[in-house]
Protein backbone atom coordinates (compact mmCIF):
# COMPACT_ATOMS: atom_id res chain seq x y z
CA UNK A 1 0.00 0.00 0.00
CA UNK A 2 2.96 2.30 0.32
CA UNK A 3 3.96 2.16 -3.31
CA UNK A 4 5.81 5.21 -4.50
CA UNK A 5 4.72 5.00 -8.13
CA UNK A 6 1.33 6.58 -8.66
CA UNK A 7 -0.59 6.55 -11.88
CA UNK A 8 -4.11 7.02 -13.12
CA UNK A 9 -5.86 4.86 -15.61
CA UNK A 10 -7.15 6.69 -18.68
CA UNK A 11 -10.77 5.63 -18.59
CA UNK A 12 -11.50 6.80 -22.12
CA UNK A 13 -8.80 4.54 -23.54
CA UNK A 14 -10.02 1.60 -21.54
CA UNK A 15 -13.54 2.13 -22.86
CA UNK A 16 -12.27 2.27 -26.41
CA UNK A 17 -10.25 -0.89 -25.98
CA UNK A 18 -13.24 -2.73 -24.59
CA UNK A 19 -15.40 -1.75 -27.55
CA UNK A 20 -12.57 -2.70 -29.94
CA UNK A 21 -12.42 -6.05 -28.23
CA UNK A 22 -16.15 -6.58 -28.72
CA UNK A 23 -15.93 -5.49 -32.35
CA UNK A 24 -13.09 -7.89 -33.10
CA UNK A 25 -15.13 -10.71 -31.64
CA UNK A 26 -17.89 -9.97 -34.17
CA UNK A 27 -15.48 -9.66 -37.10
CA UNK A 28 -13.95 -13.05 -36.37
CA UNK A 29 -17.26 -14.75 -35.77
CA UNK A 30 -18.57 -13.29 -39.06
CA UNK A 31 -15.77 -15.05 -40.91
CA UNK A 32 -16.85 -18.33 -39.40
CA UNK A 33 -20.52 -17.62 -40.08
CA UNK A 34 -19.74 -16.93 -43.75
CA UNK A 35 -18.41 -20.45 -44.20
CA UNK A 36 -21.32 -21.89 -42.25
CA UNK A 37 -23.87 -20.00 -44.38
CA UNK A 38 -22.38 -21.34 -47.60
CA UNK A 39 -22.51 -24.85 -46.19
CA UNK A 40 -26.10 -24.34 -45.00
CA UNK A 41 -27.24 -23.12 -48.44
CA UNK A 42 -25.59 -26.09 -50.09
CA UNK A 43 -27.12 -28.55 -47.65
CA UNK A 44 -30.53 -26.92 -47.97
CA UNK A 45 -30.57 -27.00 -51.77
CA UNK A 46 -29.40 -30.55 -52.20
CA UNK A 47 -31.56 -31.57 -49.25
CA UNK A 48 -34.70 -30.21 -50.90
CA UNK A 49 -33.77 -31.69 -54.28
CA UNK A 50 -33.11 -35.12 -52.90
CA UNK A 51 -36.39 -35.41 -50.99
CA UNK A 52 -38.30 -38.39 -52.32
CA UNK A 53 -35.28 -39.67 -54.20
CA UNK A 54 -32.98 -40.76 -51.42
CA UNK A 55 -34.47 -44.04 -50.28
CA UNK A 56 -33.45 -47.68 -49.89
CA UNK A 57 -34.13 -48.44 -53.55
CA UNK A 58 -31.78 -45.65 -54.54
CA UNK A 59 -29.01 -46.99 -52.31
CA UNK A 60 -29.43 -50.63 -53.29
CA UNK A 61 -30.53 -50.29 -56.90
CA UNK A 62 -28.47 -50.62 -60.02
CA UNK A 63 -27.79 -47.79 -62.48
CA UNK A 64 -30.37 -47.10 -65.13
CA UNK A 65 -31.08 -44.46 -67.73
CA UNK A 66 -34.57 -44.09 -66.25
CA UNK A 67 -34.31 -41.76 -63.23
CA UNK A 68 -37.07 -43.54 -61.28
CA UNK A 69 -35.23 -46.85 -61.47
CA UNK A 70 -31.66 -45.61 -61.03
CA UNK A 71 -29.71 -46.60 -57.93
CA UNK A 72 -26.12 -46.10 -56.82
CA UNK A 73 -25.22 -49.53 -55.47
CA UNK A 74 -22.50 -49.82 -58.12
CA UNK A 75 -21.10 -46.39 -57.30
CA UNK A 76 -20.99 -47.15 -53.57
CA UNK A 77 -19.21 -50.44 -54.20
CA UNK A 78 -16.86 -48.63 -56.60
CA UNK A 79 -16.00 -45.97 -54.01
CA UNK A 80 -15.47 -48.61 -51.31
CA UNK A 81 -13.26 -50.56 -53.74
CA UNK A 82 -11.19 -47.44 -54.40
CA UNK A 83 -10.69 -47.01 -50.64
CA UNK A 84 -9.58 -50.62 -50.30
CA UNK A 85 -6.81 -49.83 -52.78
CA UNK A 86 -5.98 -46.29 -51.60
CA UNK A 87 -5.79 -46.94 -47.83
CA UNK A 88 -3.15 -49.71 -47.79
CA UNK A 89 -1.12 -48.18 -50.63
CA UNK A 90 -0.93 -44.69 -49.11
CA UNK A 91 -0.37 -45.96 -45.57
CA UNK A 92 2.46 -48.30 -46.50
CA UNK A 93 4.17 -46.08 -49.08
CA UNK A 94 3.46 -42.77 -47.36
CA UNK A 95 4.47 -43.75 -43.84
CA UNK A 96 7.55 -45.62 -45.06
CA UNK A 97 8.67 -42.60 -47.06
CA UNK A 98 8.11 -40.34 -44.07
CA UNK A 99 10.07 -42.68 -41.79
CA UNK A 100 12.93 -42.82 -44.27
CA UNK A 101 13.09 -39.04 -44.73
CA UNK A 102 12.69 -38.22 -41.03
CA UNK A 103 14.64 -41.00 -39.35
CA UNK A 104 17.14 -42.53 -41.77
CA UNK A 105 18.01 -40.05 -44.53
CA UNK A 106 21.10 -37.98 -43.95
CA UNK A 107 20.10 -34.35 -43.59
CA UNK A 108 21.69 -32.73 -46.59
CA UNK A 109 21.15 -31.36 -50.07
CA UNK A 110 19.64 -34.57 -51.41
CA UNK A 111 17.16 -34.86 -48.55
CA UNK A 112 16.16 -31.22 -48.97
CA UNK A 113 15.72 -31.70 -52.71
CA UNK A 114 13.39 -34.67 -52.18
CA UNK A 115 11.54 -32.76 -49.48
CA UNK A 116 10.88 -29.74 -51.70
CA UNK A 117 9.68 -31.95 -54.54
CA UNK A 118 7.25 -33.82 -52.29
CA UNK A 119 5.80 -30.51 -51.13
CA UNK A 120 5.54 -29.41 -54.76
CA UNK A 121 3.78 -32.63 -55.72
CA UNK A 122 1.16 -31.92 -53.08
CA UNK A 123 0.10 -28.84 -55.03
CA UNK A 124 -0.04 -30.40 -58.50
CA UNK A 125 -3.62 -30.24 -59.91
CA UNK A 126 -5.49 -33.54 -59.69
CA UNK A 127 -6.18 -33.60 -63.46
CA UNK A 128 -2.47 -34.00 -64.04
CA UNK A 129 -2.35 -36.98 -61.71
CA UNK A 130 -5.23 -38.37 -63.78
CA UNK A 131 -3.16 -38.05 -66.95
CA UNK A 132 -0.22 -39.70 -65.19
CA UNK A 133 -2.49 -42.52 -64.04
CA UNK A 134 -3.88 -42.93 -67.56
CA UNK A 135 -0.40 -43.15 -69.07
CA UNK A 136 1.21 -45.35 -66.41
CA UNK A 137 -1.51 -47.55 -64.93
CA UNK A 138 -4.13 -47.37 -67.68
CA UNK A 139 -1.91 -47.81 -70.73
CA UNK A 140 1.56 -48.99 -69.69
CA UNK A 141 0.43 -51.55 -67.10
CA UNK A 142 -2.70 -52.17 -69.16
CA UNK A 143 -5.07 -51.82 -66.22
CA UNK A 144 -7.54 -49.79 -68.31
CA UNK A 145 -10.12 -47.95 -66.23
CA UNK A 146 -10.36 -50.60 -63.51
CA UNK A 147 -10.75 -50.03 -59.78
CA UNK A 148 -7.06 -50.88 -59.37
CA UNK A 149 -5.99 -48.23 -61.92
CA UNK A 150 -8.29 -45.65 -60.31
CA UNK A 151 -7.16 -46.52 -56.78
CA UNK A 152 -3.48 -46.33 -57.66
CA UNK A 153 -4.03 -42.97 -59.40
CA UNK A 154 -5.82 -41.57 -56.36
CA UNK A 155 -3.06 -42.98 -54.13
CA UNK A 156 -0.47 -41.02 -56.12
CA UNK A 157 -2.60 -37.93 -55.71
CA UNK A 158 -2.79 -38.06 -51.91
CA UNK A 159 0.63 -39.63 -51.20
CA UNK A 160 2.47 -36.30 -50.86
CA UNK A 161 -0.05 -35.09 -48.29
CA UNK A 162 0.24 -38.32 -46.32
CA UNK A 163 4.05 -38.12 -46.41
CA UNK A 164 4.15 -34.53 -45.20
CA UNK A 165 1.54 -35.15 -42.46
CA UNK A 166 3.38 -38.27 -41.24
CA UNK A 167 6.69 -36.42 -41.25
CA UNK A 168 5.21 -33.71 -39.07
CA UNK A 169 3.86 -36.36 -36.68
CA UNK A 170 7.29 -38.04 -36.49
CA UNK A 171 9.03 -34.71 -35.95
CA UNK A 172 6.78 -34.02 -32.98
CA UNK A 173 8.02 -37.10 -31.09
CA UNK A 174 10.24 -35.68 -28.33
CA UNK A 175 13.94 -36.51 -28.66
CA UNK A 176 14.23 -37.63 -25.05
CA UNK A 177 12.02 -40.64 -25.80
CA UNK A 178 14.40 -41.74 -28.55
CA UNK A 179 17.36 -41.23 -26.22
CA UNK A 180 15.69 -43.32 -23.53
CA UNK A 181 15.29 -46.16 -25.99
CA UNK A 182 18.81 -45.94 -27.42
CA UNK A 183 20.23 -45.92 -23.90
CA UNK A 184 18.58 -49.30 -23.30
CA UNK A 185 20.61 -50.74 -26.16
CA UNK A 186 17.79 -50.55 -28.68
CA UNK A 187 18.75 -50.13 -32.32
CA UNK A 188 17.18 -47.63 -34.67
CA UNK A 189 14.43 -49.83 -36.06
CA UNK A 190 13.41 -51.10 -32.63
CA UNK A 191 13.27 -47.53 -31.38
CA UNK A 192 11.15 -46.42 -34.33
CA UNK A 193 8.81 -49.41 -34.06
CA UNK A 194 8.37 -49.46 -30.30
CA UNK A 195 8.61 -45.81 -29.34
CA UNK A 196 8.47 -43.36 -32.24
CA UNK A 197 5.59 -44.82 -34.27
CA UNK A 198 3.27 -45.50 -31.31
CA UNK A 199 3.70 -41.91 -30.16
CA UNK A 200 3.31 -40.50 -33.69
CA UNK A 201 0.42 -42.79 -34.65
CA UNK A 202 -2.51 -40.44 -33.87
CA UNK A 203 -0.92 -37.72 -36.00
CA UNK A 204 -0.15 -40.13 -38.83
CA UNK A 205 -3.67 -41.58 -38.84
CA UNK A 206 -5.38 -38.20 -38.65
CA UNK A 207 -3.36 -36.91 -41.61
CA UNK A 208 -3.94 -40.08 -43.59
CA UNK A 209 -7.69 -40.21 -43.01
CA UNK A 210 -8.11 -36.57 -44.00
CA UNK A 211 -6.07 -37.18 -47.15
CA UNK A 212 -8.13 -40.25 -47.98
CA UNK A 213 -11.40 -38.39 -47.58
CA UNK A 214 -10.04 -36.01 -50.17
CA UNK A 215 -9.45 -38.98 -52.47
CA UNK A 216 -13.05 -40.16 -52.01
CA UNK A 217 -14.35 -36.86 -53.33
CA UNK A 218 -11.99 -36.60 -56.31
CA UNK A 219 -13.59 -36.62 -59.78
CA UNK A 220 -11.14 -35.18 -62.27
CA UNK A 221 -8.45 -37.91 -62.23
CA UNK A 222 -11.10 -40.62 -62.65
CA UNK A 223 -12.79 -38.81 -65.54
CA UNK A 224 -9.43 -38.51 -67.27
CA UNK A 225 -8.83 -42.20 -66.66
CA UNK A 226 -11.90 -42.89 -68.81
CA UNK A 227 -14.60 -44.16 -66.46
CA UNK A 228 -17.63 -45.16 -68.62
CA UNK A 229 -20.67 -42.86 -68.43
CA UNK A 230 -23.11 -45.66 -67.86
CA UNK A 231 -22.10 -48.94 -66.36
CA UNK A 232 -24.77 -51.42 -65.53
CA UNK A 233 -22.67 -54.24 -64.07
CA UNK A 234 -21.65 -54.04 -60.41
CA UNK A 235 -17.87 -54.59 -60.09
CA UNK A 236 -16.87 -57.86 -58.47
CA UNK A 237 -13.07 -57.52 -58.45
CA UNK A 238 -10.49 -54.72 -58.50
CA UNK A 239 -9.84 -55.45 -62.18
CA UNK A 240 -13.42 -54.57 -63.20
CA UNK A 241 -14.57 -51.29 -64.66
CA UNK A 242 -16.43 -49.20 -62.13
CA UNK A 243 -18.12 -45.94 -61.30
CA UNK A 244 -17.78 -43.97 -58.06
CA UNK A 245 -19.97 -41.53 -56.13
CA UNK A 246 -18.37 -38.25 -57.32
CA UNK A 247 -18.29 -39.56 -60.92
CA UNK A 248 -21.99 -40.26 -60.75
CA UNK A 249 -22.64 -36.72 -59.45
CA UNK A 250 -20.60 -35.35 -62.35
CA UNK A 251 -22.27 -37.35 -65.12
CA UNK A 252 -25.80 -36.84 -63.81
CA UNK A 253 -25.23 -33.12 -63.49
CA UNK A 254 -23.92 -33.02 -67.08
CA UNK A 255 -27.05 -34.75 -68.37
CA UNK A 256 -29.66 -32.63 -66.58
CA UNK A 257 -30.28 -30.87 -69.91
CA UNK A 258 -31.61 -34.14 -71.25
CA UNK A 259 -33.47 -35.42 -68.22
CA UNK A 260 -34.34 -32.89 -65.48
CA UNK A 261 -34.70 -35.58 -62.80
CA UNK A 262 -31.01 -36.38 -63.06
CA UNK A 263 -30.45 -33.27 -60.89
CA UNK A 264 -32.39 -34.94 -58.09
CA UNK A 265 -30.30 -38.08 -58.46
CA UNK A 266 -27.11 -36.00 -58.28
CA UNK A 267 -28.38 -34.26 -55.13
CA UNK A 268 -29.18 -37.57 -53.47
CA UNK A 269 -25.71 -38.88 -54.37
CA UNK A 270 -24.12 -35.76 -52.91
CA UNK A 271 -25.91 -36.44 -49.63
CA UNK A 272 -24.50 -39.97 -49.57
CA UNK A 273 -21.01 -38.66 -50.41
CA UNK A 274 -21.14 -35.94 -47.75
CA UNK A 275 -22.33 -38.47 -45.20
CA UNK A 276 -19.37 -40.73 -46.05
CA UNK A 277 -16.94 -37.81 -45.70
CA UNK A 278 -18.56 -36.83 -42.40
CA UNK A 279 -18.06 -40.38 -41.13
CA UNK A 280 -14.40 -40.40 -42.19
CA UNK A 281 -13.68 -37.07 -40.52
CA UNK A 282 -15.41 -38.16 -37.31
CA UNK A 283 -13.26 -41.27 -37.35
CA UNK A 284 -10.16 -39.07 -37.63
CA UNK A 285 -11.27 -37.03 -34.61
CA UNK A 286 -12.10 -40.13 -32.57
CA UNK A 287 -8.69 -41.64 -33.32
CA UNK A 288 -6.94 -38.42 -32.42
CA UNK A 289 -8.73 -38.13 -29.09
CA UNK A 290 -8.37 -41.78 -28.21
CA UNK A 291 -4.63 -41.94 -28.69
CA UNK A 292 -3.69 -38.41 -27.72
CA UNK A 293 -0.96 -38.37 -25.10
CA UNK A 294 0.20 -35.62 -22.84
CA UNK A 295 3.81 -34.85 -22.19
CA UNK B 1 49.41 -49.83 -0.36
CA UNK B 2 50.63 -52.44 -2.77
CA UNK B 3 47.54 -54.55 -2.24
CA UNK B 4 45.38 -51.49 -2.79
CA UNK B 5 47.11 -50.77 -6.07
CA UNK B 6 46.48 -54.32 -7.24
CA UNK B 7 42.82 -54.14 -6.37
CA UNK B 8 42.22 -51.07 -8.45
CA UNK B 9 44.21 -52.49 -11.32
CA UNK B 10 42.12 -55.65 -11.58
CA UNK B 11 38.90 -53.73 -11.06
CA UNK B 12 39.19 -51.14 -13.79
CA UNK B 13 36.00 -50.72 -15.77
CA UNK B 14 36.84 -47.76 -17.96
CA UNK B 15 40.20 -46.56 -19.13
CA UNK B 16 40.05 -43.42 -21.24
CA UNK B 17 43.21 -42.73 -23.24
CA UNK B 18 43.85 -39.50 -25.13
CA UNK B 19 40.19 -38.85 -25.95
CA UNK B 20 39.48 -35.88 -28.21
CA UNK B 21 36.03 -34.94 -29.46
CA UNK B 22 34.84 -32.35 -31.96
CA UNK B 23 31.41 -30.97 -32.79
CA UNK B 24 32.10 -29.98 -36.40
CA UNK B 25 35.13 -27.76 -35.96
CA UNK B 26 34.68 -27.02 -32.27
CA UNK B 27 36.75 -29.19 -30.00
CA UNK B 28 34.68 -30.13 -26.97
CA UNK B 29 37.04 -32.62 -25.29
CA UNK B 30 40.81 -32.30 -25.26
CA UNK B 31 43.10 -35.22 -24.51
CA UNK B 32 41.11 -36.78 -21.67
CA UNK B 33 42.82 -39.53 -19.68
CA UNK B 34 41.18 -41.20 -16.72
CA UNK B 35 40.29 -44.53 -15.16
CA UNK B 36 37.06 -45.55 -13.55
CA UNK B 37 37.27 -48.39 -11.03
CA UNK B 38 34.70 -51.07 -10.33
CA UNK B 39 31.98 -50.22 -7.79
CA UNK B 40 33.18 -46.65 -7.56
CA UNK B 41 31.06 -43.55 -7.84
CA UNK B 42 32.84 -41.04 -10.05
CA UNK B 43 31.48 -37.50 -9.98
CA UNK B 44 32.14 -35.22 -12.92
CA UNK B 45 31.98 -31.54 -12.09
CA UNK B 46 32.70 -28.31 -13.91
CA UNK B 47 30.95 -25.18 -15.18
CA UNK B 48 28.31 -25.34 -17.91
CA UNK B 49 29.72 -26.04 -21.35
CA UNK B 50 32.90 -27.62 -20.00
CA UNK B 51 32.23 -30.93 -21.74
CA UNK B 52 31.11 -33.04 -18.79
CA UNK B 53 27.83 -34.13 -20.38
CA UNK B 54 29.64 -34.71 -23.65
CA UNK B 55 32.16 -36.88 -21.85
CA UNK B 56 29.60 -39.03 -20.06
CA UNK B 57 27.59 -39.51 -23.26
CA UNK B 58 30.76 -40.65 -25.01
CA UNK B 59 31.13 -43.52 -22.54
CA UNK B 60 28.14 -45.33 -24.08
CA UNK B 61 28.52 -43.66 -27.49
CA UNK B 62 25.18 -41.85 -27.18
CA UNK B 63 27.04 -38.77 -28.36
CA UNK B 64 27.15 -40.29 -31.85
CA UNK B 65 23.45 -39.48 -32.28
CA UNK B 66 24.67 -35.97 -33.04
CA UNK B 67 25.73 -36.22 -36.70
CA UNK B 68 28.70 -33.84 -36.72
CA UNK B 69 30.59 -35.55 -33.89
CA UNK B 70 34.12 -36.88 -34.48
CA UNK B 71 36.38 -38.55 -31.94
CA UNK B 72 39.97 -39.71 -31.65
CA UNK B 73 41.63 -41.69 -28.89
CA UNK B 74 40.55 -44.78 -27.04
CA UNK B 75 37.99 -45.67 -24.41
CA UNK B 76 38.74 -49.12 -23.05
CA UNK B 77 35.75 -50.79 -21.41
CA UNK B 78 37.01 -53.86 -19.57
CA UNK B 79 40.06 -53.65 -21.79
CA UNK B 80 38.18 -53.42 -25.08
CA UNK B 81 38.06 -50.24 -27.17
CA UNK B 82 34.41 -49.17 -27.49
CA UNK B 83 35.19 -47.42 -30.78
CA UNK B 84 36.34 -50.70 -32.30
CA UNK B 85 34.44 -51.75 -35.43
CA UNK B 86 33.43 -55.05 -33.81
CA UNK B 87 31.69 -53.36 -30.89
CA UNK B 88 27.93 -53.11 -31.30
CA UNK B 89 26.58 -50.00 -29.62
CA UNK B 90 23.38 -51.88 -28.75
CA UNK B 91 25.36 -54.41 -26.70
CA UNK B 92 27.53 -51.74 -25.15
CA UNK B 93 24.45 -49.83 -24.02
CA UNK B 94 22.91 -52.85 -22.31
CA UNK B 95 26.10 -53.04 -20.24
CA UNK B 96 26.30 -49.29 -19.74
CA UNK B 97 22.93 -47.88 -18.76
CA UNK B 98 22.04 -44.21 -18.69
CA UNK B 99 19.79 -41.92 -16.68
CA UNK B 100 19.08 -38.48 -18.05
CA UNK B 101 18.72 -34.97 -16.72
CA UNK B 102 14.95 -34.84 -17.09
CA UNK B 103 13.03 -37.99 -16.25
CA UNK B 104 12.08 -39.50 -19.61
CA UNK B 105 9.71 -42.41 -19.07
CA UNK B 106 7.83 -43.68 -22.12
CA UNK B 107 4.13 -42.83 -22.31
CA UNK B 108 3.35 -46.39 -21.25
CA UNK B 109 2.49 -48.13 -18.00
CA UNK B 110 5.02 -48.34 -15.16
CA UNK B 111 5.43 -52.06 -15.80
CA UNK B 112 5.90 -51.61 -19.55
CA UNK B 113 8.56 -48.97 -18.92
CA UNK B 114 10.65 -51.29 -16.76
CA UNK B 115 10.39 -54.30 -19.07
CA UNK B 116 11.01 -52.28 -22.25
CA UNK B 117 14.71 -53.20 -22.27
CA UNK B 118 14.34 -56.93 -21.47
CA UNK B 119 11.52 -57.18 -24.04
CA UNK B 120 13.44 -55.62 -26.91
CA UNK B 121 16.33 -57.89 -26.09
CA UNK B 122 14.10 -60.89 -26.60
CA UNK B 123 12.70 -61.93 -23.21
CA UNK B 124 9.08 -63.10 -23.69
CA UNK B 125 8.42 -65.16 -20.55
CA UNK B 126 5.72 -63.27 -18.59
CA UNK B 127 6.80 -64.62 -15.20
CA UNK B 128 10.43 -63.76 -15.82
CA UNK B 129 9.49 -60.24 -16.97
CA UNK B 130 7.42 -59.72 -13.83
CA UNK B 131 10.34 -60.91 -11.74
CA UNK B 132 12.71 -58.53 -13.53
CA UNK B 133 10.25 -55.68 -13.03
CA UNK B 134 9.95 -56.36 -9.32
CA UNK B 135 13.69 -56.73 -8.72
CA UNK B 136 14.49 -53.60 -10.72
CA UNK B 137 11.82 -51.53 -9.00
CA UNK B 138 12.97 -52.79 -5.59
CA UNK B 139 16.60 -51.90 -6.41
CA UNK B 140 15.44 -48.45 -7.46
CA UNK B 141 13.54 -48.10 -4.14
CA UNK B 142 10.26 -47.60 -5.97
CA UNK B 143 8.53 -50.95 -5.55
CA UNK B 144 6.58 -50.15 -2.39
CA UNK B 145 5.20 -46.98 -3.93
CA UNK B 146 4.03 -48.50 -7.21
CA UNK B 147 3.40 -52.20 -6.60
CA UNK B 148 -0.38 -51.69 -6.58
CA UNK B 149 -0.50 -49.66 -9.77
CA UNK B 150 2.01 -51.22 -12.12
CA UNK B 151 -0.40 -50.84 -15.01
CA UNK B 152 -0.98 -47.12 -14.48
CA UNK B 153 0.61 -44.66 -16.86
CA UNK B 154 4.10 -43.60 -15.81
CA UNK B 155 3.19 -39.96 -16.38
CA UNK B 156 1.02 -40.11 -13.25
CA UNK B 157 4.12 -40.46 -11.06
CA UNK B 158 5.84 -37.50 -9.41
CA UNK B 159 9.11 -36.20 -10.90
CA UNK B 160 11.23 -37.99 -8.32
CA UNK B 161 9.33 -41.23 -8.80
CA UNK B 162 9.66 -40.91 -12.58
CA UNK B 163 13.41 -40.54 -12.20
CA UNK B 164 13.61 -43.63 -9.99
CA UNK B 165 11.49 -45.42 -12.59
CA UNK B 166 14.08 -44.44 -15.20
CA UNK B 167 16.78 -45.86 -12.94
CA UNK B 168 14.75 -49.07 -12.56
CA UNK B 169 14.38 -49.20 -16.33
CA UNK B 170 18.14 -48.86 -16.72
CA UNK B 171 18.73 -51.61 -14.13
CA UNK B 172 16.33 -54.01 -15.85
CA UNK B 173 18.82 -54.91 -18.59
CA UNK B 174 21.42 -55.84 -15.95
CA UNK B 175 24.06 -53.26 -16.75
CA UNK B 176 27.39 -53.06 -15.05
CA UNK B 177 27.84 -49.32 -15.32
CA UNK B 178 25.20 -46.61 -14.84
CA UNK B 179 25.83 -43.19 -16.30
CA UNK B 180 23.84 -40.36 -14.80
CA UNK B 181 23.64 -36.97 -16.47
CA UNK B 182 22.62 -34.51 -13.73
CA UNK B 183 19.89 -36.89 -12.57
CA UNK B 184 18.62 -34.67 -9.77
CA UNK B 185 18.73 -31.25 -11.40
CA UNK B 186 14.99 -31.34 -12.15
CA UNK B 187 14.04 -32.65 -8.68
CA UNK B 188 13.22 -31.13 -5.31
CA UNK B 189 15.56 -31.64 -2.31
CA UNK B 190 13.59 -34.56 -0.85
CA UNK B 191 13.48 -36.44 -4.15
CA UNK B 192 17.18 -35.60 -4.59
CA UNK B 193 18.00 -37.06 -1.18
CA UNK B 194 16.20 -40.28 -2.12
CA UNK B 195 18.17 -40.59 -5.37
CA UNK B 196 21.44 -39.94 -3.54
CA UNK B 197 20.57 -42.60 -0.98
CA UNK B 198 19.81 -44.92 -3.85
CA UNK B 199 23.14 -44.20 -5.56
CA UNK B 200 24.92 -45.06 -2.33
CA UNK B 201 23.13 -48.41 -2.21
CA UNK B 202 23.57 -49.14 -5.92
CA UNK B 203 27.35 -48.80 -5.85
CA UNK B 204 27.62 -52.18 -4.10
CA UNK B 205 26.58 -53.79 -7.37
CA UNK B 206 27.25 -51.19 -10.02
CA UNK B 207 29.86 -48.74 -11.18
CA UNK B 208 28.43 -45.25 -11.39
CA UNK B 209 29.54 -42.11 -13.21
CA UNK B 210 27.49 -39.03 -12.44
CA UNK B 211 27.58 -35.54 -13.87
CA UNK B 212 26.51 -32.99 -11.30
CA UNK B 213 26.29 -29.24 -10.94
CA UNK B 214 26.24 -29.47 -7.21
CA UNK B 215 29.61 -29.65 -5.47
CA UNK B 216 27.87 -30.71 -2.27
CA UNK B 217 26.33 -33.60 -4.11
CA UNK B 218 29.69 -34.65 -5.52
CA UNK B 219 31.15 -34.44 -2.01
CA UNK B 220 28.32 -36.47 -0.49
CA UNK B 221 28.08 -39.36 -2.89
CA UNK B 222 31.27 -39.84 -4.87
CA UNK B 223 34.49 -41.72 -4.26
CA UNK B 224 36.38 -39.89 -6.97
CA UNK B 225 35.81 -36.56 -8.64
CA UNK B 226 36.89 -35.30 -12.04
CA UNK B 227 36.98 -31.55 -12.64
CA UNK B 228 36.47 -30.47 -16.26
CA UNK B 229 37.10 -27.00 -17.63
CA UNK B 230 36.76 -25.90 -21.26
CA UNK B 231 36.99 -29.46 -22.50
CA UNK B 232 40.03 -30.37 -20.46
CA UNK B 233 40.29 -32.68 -17.49
CA UNK B 234 41.98 -30.38 -14.99
CA UNK B 235 42.10 -32.64 -11.99
CA UNK B 236 41.00 -36.15 -11.10
CA UNK B 237 41.42 -37.56 -7.62
CA UNK B 238 39.77 -39.10 -4.61
CA UNK B 239 36.88 -36.82 -3.72
CA UNK B 240 38.10 -35.95 -0.21
CA UNK B 241 41.53 -35.02 -1.55
CA UNK B 242 40.19 -32.97 -4.47
CA UNK B 243 37.89 -31.00 -2.20
CA UNK B 244 40.25 -30.54 0.76
CA UNK B 245 43.55 -30.21 -0.99
CA UNK B 246 43.25 -29.50 -4.72
CA UNK B 247 46.52 -29.45 -6.63
CA UNK B 248 45.40 -27.07 -9.36
CA UNK B 249 44.59 -23.43 -8.73
CA UNK B 250 41.61 -23.57 -11.12
CA UNK B 251 40.07 -26.49 -9.23
CA UNK B 252 40.40 -24.58 -6.00
CA UNK B 253 38.81 -21.49 -7.54
CA UNK B 254 35.88 -23.52 -8.82
CA UNK B 255 35.13 -25.51 -5.68
CA UNK B 256 35.40 -22.45 -3.48
CA UNK B 257 32.91 -20.74 -5.75
CA UNK B 258 35.17 -18.13 -7.22
CA UNK B 259 33.81 -18.78 -10.71
CA UNK B 260 31.40 -21.03 -12.59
Amino acid sequence: MNTSVKFEIDKKRTKRRISLNNASKYVFSLSTIFALIVLAILLYRIGVQSIGWLDWNFLSGNLSIFPEKAGIKGAIIGSVGLMLVVIPVTLVLGVSTAIYLEEYAKKGKMQRFIQINISNLASVPSVIFGLLGLAVFGRFFNLGSSILAGGLTLSLLVLPVVVVASQEALKAVPGFLREASYAMGANQWTTIRKVVIPVALPGILTGTILAISRAIGETAPLVVLGIPTLILRVPTSVMDDFTALPIQVYYWTLDTVLTAEYANLAAATIIVLLFTLFLMNSLAIIIRNKFQRNF
Amino acid sequence: MNQNENMTKSGIVYEVKGLNLWYGNDQALKDINLKIGKNEVTAIIGPSGCGKSTFIKTLNRMIENIPSVRTTGEILYHGEDIFDKNVRVEELRTKVGMVFQKPNPFPKSIYENVVYGPKIHGIRDKNLLMEIAETSLRSAALWDEVKDRLNDNAYGLSGGQQQRLCIARALAVQPDVILMDEPTSALDPIATAKIEELIDRLKKDYTIAIVTHSMQQAGRISDKTAFFLMGELIEFDRTEILFSNPRDKRTEDYITGRFG
